[in-house]
């Protein structure tokens, strides 16, 4: 089975956000995989032991995700390719990436391909749905459980709490929603493996794509850190007095009501 | 991997050359390899211990074996096993690496890992024959087995020569005959086997792989210690057991080489162990001083309380400097190591025993940074800090051991200032010899020390100053107090400081040069900072062990003569520390965490 992963490299969910000047300073900043997308790579190393075949993890992003992808390698994964965009100069949405990628599918062959549900750092869930878009196959989002049976694939998908039953064939494009795996980490001699394991960097050339054909579709204004915590208020007096108080409160002060 | 020159550094070297920044390994030098094994570790010990909540505070050998097979299938058992024998390979800088960060956070059941992966199997990893490999390292990498390390009995602890434990071979020839007893040995609650160290009839200090199940082994009740809680320490007994002669770790007379060469990487252990330990104090003590407030503002805000944040910070910058410094330094020797020559464990000795004194400075300025951290990080957290519920009261009792097991503070001060007099007269110590010969005459104001240039000359000439200080005031003892030197232990002890300084100052210094050099002044502003305060704060402690030595050596006029030049030649005009500290510590309260 040919199974691929779209991985994305982000801030690490405990960094503190520096922003300057509307752009999020990098500086020192810690990075890791997606926290979903490694449920995509457990899922992908699971369907490969199962299965057979080979898992290759491609990201869009530059040399530094080079590190992400050897832990993905690290993990399990067979293969990784980096699809580099340093070289150009214009901001990057998700349209840009789900082009990216949709150019460099278009040309292998594969049964799935996995994702995370949404990337942590900007929460977008856009990329992989407008990958399968562009390639024209299924796309479930969202799951919880994935069962495969010669091409015949049976899903269990998050619905806001509930849960939905898919049937559905390959090839397919799934994103992954916790509660799908518990994601293994490296282990000390995966790591050392890892090291003999190919990685290969393609830019857009290599894809036959011109930098007009990846042009955000989108723009950011600003960015700006949520206003600070106020601390909270406590109410004095009797229970009546304190209700009359807090009802008064959420009309005048907060008009929430 | 970026640039560290590939040269062979001899132990101790430090006291008489200048080194290049390039030849120093830095925490910036981790290899993407590295961060990956770093991240692991972590993550091993976030899902596998702290999630055990307070199950995993207490002692519990059925959890503790659990937690030990797990870390034996992720690989972290294999840290410091050739790779002939299924492990990551020898590698110091891995292995420090990995032993930061099973300590960097609050996990009380990372110790008996610890001891495990260093004490435990290096004794068989190093001198071990390819039988006792085989038998017993491939079991105790999977954590199938587990090991502890018996040298301490009740009449002999910093006087390790001095063990009663006695062996000597059967009449038939088969086996040795083991009685003895040993006390607070780790994880003697549970191992399956032991490193025991005995006297062959009486005389020859040798070492033994010893089973648990052998008649006549029995282990006492589990000490119940100030901290550590988590972890087993126990007392044993050897009643005629039989050791089957091919258990003979080594050659027979030559145990206290292996107990010594093991212990010095013990040593490097303990450093970047507590390394992690005091990050994470930084990281609760900052936390802590963020939420508290008192007269309407929050207590980091106070520069008090900043102050603390800035020293546990500069010093963890240190520390970390020197543990990663020194780990590399054994890294030549280890690669070139052959486990299937026959000779490997007189070449391990060597390759590890080159470095004692550094090993021994990083554990002395290690522990102490630690206890300092602990101590103050509790004093940040006032009364709350004296409660079991806030993580710092145990940090602080479990720091508390680590002056005192695998050698004493006091103990390996004197053995730092004893190896350089021991190399001396050996004649291995040209360089020193040397300089000694001159030091006298050229050690005066006037004959300026060698200038420096560039972003840290200041600190790069009061580190030669340092060493200077250093010669100069060997050069009199050696006269003064011949041959009675070593008995003079407030004087070595003294020496023992200025050298521990000297290489802290220097680790410091040379680090942030690298990173001056790789990123550019503006980027390393920071760095700038605790190096130029750390340093000038040593170079005052310098002065004052010197002067007391002086004080010790002179008297009356010459005294005098002699405070007079001390003073001139290390006079320097000094900075603002305590405008240089707020910057430090306003990282350290932004980021609630180790910073730099
Ligand atoms: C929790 C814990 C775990 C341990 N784990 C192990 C283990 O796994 N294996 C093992 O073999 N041992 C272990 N030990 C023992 C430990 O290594 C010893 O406690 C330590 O070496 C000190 O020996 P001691 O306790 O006998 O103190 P002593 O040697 O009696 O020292 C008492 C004091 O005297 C000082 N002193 C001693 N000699 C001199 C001297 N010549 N000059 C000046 N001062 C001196 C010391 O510095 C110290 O301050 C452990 C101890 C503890 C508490």
């Amino acid at each position: 089975m040919n199974i691929y992963v779209i991985m994305k490299r982000t801030f690490d969910t405990e960094e503190k956000i520096v922003i300057n000047d509307g752009v999020i300073d990098e500086d020192g900043a810690e990075f890791i995989i997606n926290p979903y997308d490694e449920y995509a790579i457990e899922e992908a190393i699971v369907l490969r032991d199962e299965h057979g075949g080979e898992v290759t993890v491609v990201t869009v992003g530059d040399e530094d995700a080079e590190k992400e992808l050897r832990t993905a390698l690290a993990m399990g994964a067979d293969k990784a390719v980096l699809i580099d965009v340093e070289d150009v100069d214009e901001e990057l949405d998700h349209f840009s990436i789900s082009k990216a990628l949709t150019a460099y599918f278009s040309k292998k062959e594969y049964d799935i391909i996995l994702g995370g549900n949404v990337a942590v750092d900007d929460g977008a869930g856009q990329v992989a749905s407008r990958v399968a878009e562009g390639l024209g196959i299924n796309q479930v989002t969202t799951i919880t459980s994935l069962e495969i049976d010669g091409t015949a694939v049976n899903i269990e998908r998050d619905v806001e709490g509930d849960v939905e039953k898919i049937e559905t064939s390959l090839p397919l494009l799934v994103t992954c929603q916790q509660g799908l795996n518990e994601p293994r980490y490296p282990s000390l001699p995966g790591i050392m493996k890892a090291k003999k394991k190919p990685l290969d960097t393609i830019d857009l050339d290599d894809l036959d794509l011109e930098e007009e054909d990846v042009e955000a579709k989108t723009k950011t204004i600003d960015r700006f850190l949520p206003p600070e915590k106020q601390a909270g208020k406590i109410l004095e007096g009797e229970v009546d007095e304190q209700v009359d108080e807090l009802v008064q409160l959420l009309r005048n002060e907060a008009k929430v009501i | 991997m970026s640039k560290v020159e590939d040269v062979q550094i001899a132990g101790g070297s430090f006291i008489t050359e200048d080194i290049h920044y390039n030849q120093v390994f830095t925490a910036e030098d981790f290899s993407e390899e590295h961060q990956m094994i770093a991240k692991t570790t972590e993550d091993f010990v976030e899902k596998e211990i702290l999630s055990l909540g307070e199950e995993g505070e207490k002692l519990n050998y059925d959890l503790t074996l659990q937690v030990i097979k797990k870390a034996g299938d992720v690989g972290i058992l294999g840290a410091s096993l050739p790779e002939e024998y299924g492990g990551l390979g020898l590698e110091g800088i891995r292995f420090a690496l990995m032993k930061e960060k099973l300590n960097t956070q609050s996990a009380a059941l990372t110790m008996p890992i610890g001891g495990h992966i260093g004490i435990g199997m290096l004794p068989i990893t190093f001198f071990g024959t390819k039988h006792q490999r085989e038998k017993y390292l491939t079991r105790l990498q999977t954590g199938d087995i587990t090991t502890a390390f018996a040298l301490t009995e009740p009449q002999s602890g910093t006087d390790a020569s001095s063990i009663k434990t006695n062996a000597y071979l059967s009449e038939d020839g088969k086996y040795y005959i083991l009685n003895g007893s040993k006390v607070f040995i780790t994880n003697a609650g549970f191992a399956d086997i032991f490193i025991v160290f005995a006297k062959l009839d009486g005389k020859d200090f040798s070492t033994f792989i010893v089973e648990r199940q052998w008649d006549g082994v029995s282990i006492g009740p589990e000490e119940d210690k100030m901290g550590l809680k988590a972890s087993s320490t126990c007392s044993m007994t050897f009643e005629d057991v039989k050791v089957p002669v091919e258990n003979l770790l080594g050659e027979p007379g030559k145990g206290h080489i292996f107990a010594f060469n093991v212990l010095n990487f013990g040593r490097l252990s303990v450093g970047a162990g507590c390394l992690g330990n005091t990050k994470n104090t930084i990281y609760h003590s900052a936390a802590y001083a963020n939420e508290r407030v008192q007269f309407g503002k929050k207590i980091s805000s106070f520069p008090l309380i900043a102050k603390k944040l800035a020293e546990m910070n500069m010093k963890a910058y240190v520390l970390e400097s020197m543990v990663y410094r020194t780990a590399h330094l054994f890294d030549k020797g280890l690669k070139e190591l052959d486990f299937n020559d026959s000779n490997v464990g007189e070449k391990s000795r060597k390759a590890v025993g080159e470095y004692m004194m550094e090993c021994s400075i990083n554990k002395v300025f290690g522990s102490e940074t630690l206890d300092f951290a602990v101590d103050e990080g509790l004093q940040i957290h006032g009364g709350y800090g004296y409660m079991k519920e806030y993580p710092i009261e145990g940090l602080y009792r479990d720091s508390r051991i680590k002056r005192i097991f695998e050698g004493t503070s006091e103990m390996n001060r004197m053995f730092i200032t004893n190896t350089v007099i021991r190399k001396l007269k050996k004649g291995k110590f040209r360089a020193l010899e040397d300089a000694l010969a001159r030091v006298q005459e050229t050690f005066t104001a006037d004959n300026q020390t060698p200038s420096h240039d560039g972003a840290l000359s200041r600190e790069n000439e009061l580190l030669s100053k340092t060493k200077e200080l250093f010669t100069y005031l060997l050069s009199y003892a050696l006269d003064v107090f011949e041959e009675t030197l070593e008995d003079e232990q407030e004087v070595t002890s003294n020496f023992g400081d200025i050298i521990i300084l000297m290489f802290a100052i220097e680790s410091a210094v040379k680090r942030t040069e690298k990173i001056i050099a790789e990123r550019g002044e503006e980027a390393a502003q920071y760095v700038m900072k605790m190096t130029t305060v750390y340093v000038q704060e040593a170079f005052e402690d310098v002065i004052d062990f010197a002067k007391e030595i002086a004080a010790a050596m002179f008297d009356g006029d010459e005294l005098h003569q002699q405070l007079q030049k001390i003073t001139e030649n290390t006079f320097f005009i000094p900075i603002n520390t305590i405008l240089f500290k707020r910057e430090i510590a306003q990282k350290v309260i932004d980021s609630e965490s180790y910073s730099m």
